[in-house]
């Protein structure tokens, strides 16, 4: 039985596991921007401490993702939920770490003529500093949620599903096209997530910073 | 300081008799015009929507700032259809400056802050929106204090120059005074060689301020391709010379507005409203001469009465700044 054959008997579970998948990628992410960017953008502001937090998360990150689901799961027992917490966790670095360093990359100059002319901290933020800040944000989403796309199939261990269900059951029986049938839709779901994003990251960026059309 | 970005250590700052310290700083910069050496234009906003901003802060109705933004653009001589929807990206540094100029002049704020805002600009670039600001604050009658380590530019746009070093004022005059009774050898040293004294260094003259390349035109040359020749050059007056070369007078574009006729001789309008100096003249003559009369520019004559080439405020201050980087450096 070839793969492409297997994939198609098995189609409405794989369909499942990419649907669960997908939900616990968006959630994930979605969770992880909603702490870090309002986080970046503290950080910004608090530029001492901005040092020693980014290295403290810098450290999280390189804990291995299954000692992370490992210790989540003690705590929270098993289920999405849980994974989804343990991701989220996993997303936060580049976001916030690139949150930070859009807004202060912003020119000096350009801050300094805000201030100057009379805007307040609010509408710095909202019309100067984020608009400026917007490609490096989103840049850093899509790194995340590429990474978050691969580190979702750990989720399977502790029973939240998705795609990491179909490896693992190869895994544990030695079948490969069981791995197959989760690791390739896996990685064609990290392109078409990169590409969407790749999308919103030119239509969110001002004209004024793509350059070059004079 | 004036906008409050930075607090003063002691003393106080008043602004029509009011401590600025018991202002709002938001409302407070709103009030004062901002210009800064790094431009400092927002790259994500259009060219109206920069000029716009402070006006818009203000809750300005939109016809009204969009009224402010087309008169601005057109007195800087950048067409409103042309420029309003370009990105600072896609402009060169000097109309981007001009912009930031705009900008600070758009809520018709009563004083303008302007610190150093051509020092990262060329020359030429330099030269013409100096020119501009001049232009800009007769007609609007602003006060710009303006901050600037380039004597030339102080003596070119200040009518009162404050000089200051370690953070206090050494002297507060007009340029003239202060080029003539300067408060300390400092300045008198900033100021180059003009200032009486002359220690025993070499004498400067005339020919040593002038600048040699100017529009010459022959007497017969007919008015339309003198106009054209001015606005080529981009000078409003230009030096008339008769048959054998030599000066016959100028004529400045004004005249011509008044009195040209297509098809005439330029030389018909050739007057003599402009100081004449002799090669030799001693350069403080020649100084006080170009301050004391009013005129754009002195012209500088051989022996035999051909134009050597013209004294202006410019060139003089270019050759002083010479002269003081040489008594300098030496």
């Amino acid at each position: 039985m070839t793969l492409i054959s297997f994939m198609d008997e098995n189609k409405a579970v794989i369909l499942k596991a990419l649907a669960q998948h997908v939900y616990l990628v968006f959630f994930s992410v979605l969770l992880g921007i909603i702490i870090s960017i309002p986080a970046g953008i503290f950080l910004s502001r608090h530029k001492r401490i901005a040092s020693v937090v980014l290295a403290a998360v810098g450290i999280v990150q390189t804990i291995p993702g299954l000692v992370m689901l490992g210790i989540a799961l003690i705590v929270l027992g098993t289920g999405t939920k849980t994974a989804m917490a343990v991701l989220a966790i996993y997303s936060v670095l580049p976001i916030l770490r690139n949150t930070y360093t859009g807004i202060t990359e912003i020119d000096s100059g350009i801050k300094e003529a805000g201030q100057g002319i009379g805007m307040t901290k609010g509408q710095m933020l909202f019309s100067v500093e984020l608009p400026l800040a917007t490609p490096s944000i989103v840049g850093g989403i899509r790194i995340s949620t590429v990474y978050i796309v691969s580190w979702a199939t750990l989720a399977g261990l502790i029973g939240a599903g998705g795609l990491g269900d179909l490896i693992w059951t190869g895994l544990a029986t030695y079948n490969t096209k069981y791995i197959l049938a989760g690791a390739l839709p896996s990685a064609v779901l990290a392109f078409v997530f990169s590409g969407i994003i790749g999308l919103f990251e030119r239509l969110l960026t001002p004209r004024g910073l793509k350059g070059g059309k004079a | 300081m004036i906008n409050r970005l930075l607090e003063p250590d002691s003393g106080e700052i008043s602004i029509d008799g009011v401590n600025i310290r018991s202002k709002n700083p938001v409302e407070l910069r709103r009030s004062i015009g901002y210009v800064i050496q790094q431009i400092g234009l927002f790259p994500n906003m259009t060219v109206e929507q920069n000029i716009a901003v402070v006006p818009k802060l203000l809750k300005m109705p939109k016809e009204k700032w969009r009224q402010i933004v087309l008169e601005l653009l057109e007195l800087v001589g950048m067409p409103y259809e042309e420029y309003a929807d370009k990105y600072p990206s896609e402009l060169s540094g000097g109309q981007q400056q001009r912009i930031g100029v705009l900008r600070a002049l758009a809520a018709s704020p009563p004083i303008v802050l302007m610190d150093e805002p051509f020092g990262a600009l060329d020359p030429i670039t330099r030269d013409s929106l100096q020119e501009e600001v001049r232009k800009l604050q007769k007609r609007l009658k602003k006060t710009i204090v303006f901050v600037t380590h380039d004597m030339e530019e102080a003596l070119r746009l200040a009518d009162i120059i404050v000089f200051m070093n370690e953070g206090e004022i050494v002297q507060m005059a007009s340029p003239e005074e202060m080029l003539h009774n300067p408060a300390s050898d400092m300045i008198r040293d900033f100021m180059g060689r003009h200032t009486g004294r002359n220690n025993g260094q070499p004498m400067l003259f005339a020919e040593d301020l002038m600048r040699t390349n100017v529009l010459k035109v022959p007497y017969s040359l007919n008015t339309l391709e003198s106009i054209d020749r001015m606005s080529r050059r981009e000078v409003n007056s230009v030096i008339v010379l008769d048959e054998d070369d030599t000066f016959m007078g100028t004529v400045t574009l004004d005249t011509v507005r008044e009195r040209g006729k297509a098809g005439r001789k330029i030389g018909e309008l050739a007057g003599d409203n402009v100081p004449l100096i002799d090669r030799r003249m001693p350069a403080q003559e020649a100084f006080d001469l170009l301050i004391g009369s009013r005129a754009d520019y002195l012209v500088v004559l051989n022996e035999d009465r051909t134009v050597a080439g013209i004294v202006t405020k410019t060139s003089m201050a270019k050759a002083m700044g010479d002269a003081l980087w040489k008594a300098v450096l030496s």
